[in-house]
């Protein structure tokens, strides 16, 4: 496979559209959990009725009469038909989550074209609907997962009570069901150790904050994922400006924070970006964390006008690429750790020799 | 994984029990663990993530109280949900729930959970429209019958015949 093809099944395309506040948010998602009524969830679920959920939700998206706008050329996939490799490489792409793909008993999804909606159905849920946009834009994705709730409610019963809503698996979900996440580059918080502080403040505004690639809370690259906590007692818009507005703050203490590295400590951060950038240009052996805080630094230099000539959707592109469902896809065969480390190496020179020629 | 024990639902209850120097590892179902008696092993570990396990911890702060709805008592003294089985104490193990009907029988209990968990109990967001007509309808119903109470005190019998005859209707229709 050459580069440039891998490129673009690594790269979902509303991944190539810049978003509002693109250096600082990455995306932002909207996740909607639904069950049919009548039928056990899933955890409780015989195998013929886990079959059924599957086989009516997508019935109802295949025979629609008129399909929605977003699933026009929607695939259905199932997770029984796909390698353990192939349903990694969803994962890294966060088109479905890791209990989809190991745990679920007749998992499937429903994936738009354009990758930016994806329909889990039996995971934790019934069916669980997900919108991702670039950049911060919660409202728009929350729109957009709404009406296919709403298209999917004609063809659906879903299991609702007037008093505690849509009722789901889990009560951390009960109500509206809904979680919208936003996904925040930090690195200027980090460096200035303004996070300890940071974050126990939006934890008491009802938002979680978690690293994401890493093991538990753990953060790769400084990126963080900002979500609400809360889904019942407040209207899905009050969850999403509450997420919007903290976010909101958050970008701008960021933009203090580089302002404030800029100021006083140009030459280090210069030093420090560029020396980020010739490892990842240069070295034969690279483990992810390593490359995931090489790629953290190197994009915020992009970002400051530190370095020029690359691209910051470069850095979007490998923090996905570089990840070990893809390496293997990459390399066409699975790949002991220290295997992986020498392919990501490989694989970050070559994506960087190939900006450098095409600038 | 399938349970072993019953091959219908998942495992989710996994532990390893030592005798005599002898280790077994045990998968079950929550079923056919309550079957079993082992609902109640110390040292017992469900299949969530940690998070439900966290729940958990809040969930056997709450107060006994007695059941309501749809909720029976079983032989060992825990709140079932007649239509999927679970029972309370295995919905305060592995933190979620088996059918949309268990938040109808475990609902006193579930209160306070959920005003922990959200600040709230009550939602507030959207409804499915298939649901406004019938939630609209009960709303009517409600306030015919208190309609139709105040009539019945005044001895006004022949309109208090009519909305009994409307609230029929009404509720013929919620029937449907
Ligand atoms: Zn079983
Ligand atoms: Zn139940």
């Amino acid at each position: 496979m050459s580069l440039e093809h891998f490129m673009r099944k690594a790269i979902s395309e509303w991944m190539r559209v810049k978003g509002p506040q693109s250096d600082i948010v990455f995306s932002s998602r909207v996740r909607i959990a639904r069950n049919l009524r009548g039928l056990p969830f899933p955890m409780l679920a015989t195998a013929s009725q886990a079959e059924e959920v599957a086989r009516r939700v997508e019935e109802a998206v295949r025979n629609a009469a008129n399909r929605h706008p977003l699933l026009q050329d929607a695939v259905f996939v199932k997770m029984n038909d796909l390698t353990d490799l192939e349903r990694r490489v969803l994962v890294e792409k966060h088109l479905i989550s890791p209990m989809l793909a190991e745990e679920s008993r007749h998992g499937a999804v429903i994936l738009s074209r354009d990758e930016s909606v994806s329909i889990m159905i039996n995971e934790e849920d019934h069916i669980r609907i997900q919108v991702l946009y670039p950049g911060l834009q919660p409202e728009k994705a929350w729109e957009a997962a709404s009406s296919i709730d709403d298209w999917l409610e004609q063809y659906l019963p879903f299991a609702f009570d007037e008093d505690t809503g849509y009722l789901t698996s889990c009560p951390t979900n009960v109500g509206t069901g809904i979680r919208s996440s936003v996904m925040v580059h930090l690195p200027a918080l980090a460096m200035t150790q303004q996070l300890g502080r940071l974050f126990p403040a939006i934890t008491q505004v009802g938002l979680a904050v978690r690293g994401i690639y890493g093991e538990g809370s753990e953060a790769l690259g400084q990126l963080y994922q900002v979500s609400n906590q809360v889904t019942l007692g407040q209207s899905e818009e009050e969850i999403i400006d509450n997420l919007q507005g903290v976010v909101r703050q958050m970008i701008e203490h960021e933009q203090a924070a580089r302002r404030k590295l800029l100021e006083l400590s140009r030459v280090q951060l210069d030093d420090r970006v560029h020396r980020s950038y010739g490892i990842l240009a240069h070295s034969r052996i690279i483990d992810s964390k390593e490359a995931m805080m090489r790629l953290s630094d190197v994009r915020l230099g992009i970002d400051l006008g530190l370095i020029r000539g690359v691209s910051a959707n470069v850095m979007n592109e490998l923090m996905v690429m570089t990840q070990p469902g893809f390496l293997q896809q990459y390399a066409g065969q699975r790949l002991s750790a220290e295997q992986r480390d020498v392919r990501r190496a490989k694989l970050i020179r070559e994506r960087l020799e190939l900006e450098r020629q095409s600038s | 994984m399938l349970c072993p024990e019953c091959g219908k639902r998942p495992a989710t209850l996994h532990y390893t029990k030592i005798v005599n120097g002898i280790k077994t590892e045990l998968h079950l179902c929550e079923f056919c663990a309550q079957e079993k008696g082992l609902d109640y092993m110390p040292g017992f570990e469900s299949g969530g993530f940690s998070f439900h396990q966290l729940l958990s911890g809040l969930l056997n702060l709450d107060p006994p109280s007695g059941p309501k709805g749809r909720a029976v008592r079983d032989g060992q003294g825990s709140f079932r949900c007649t239509t999927c089985g679970l029972t309370y104490n295995q919905f305060s193990k592995v933190g979620r729930f088996g059918c949309a009907d268990c938040y109808k029988a475990f609902r006193d209990r579930l209160e306070p959970l959920l005003r922990r968990i959200h600040g709230h109990s009550t939602h507030r967001g959207k409804i499915p429209s298939r649901n406004l007509g019938e939630i609209k309808i009960r709303r009517q119903l409600e306030k015919l019958k208190h309609e139709l109470a105040l009539r019945i005190q005044a001895e006004e019998f022949e309109e208090a015949a009519r909305l009994r005859d409307r609230i029929r209707e009404l509720q013929q229709r919620l029937k449907q």
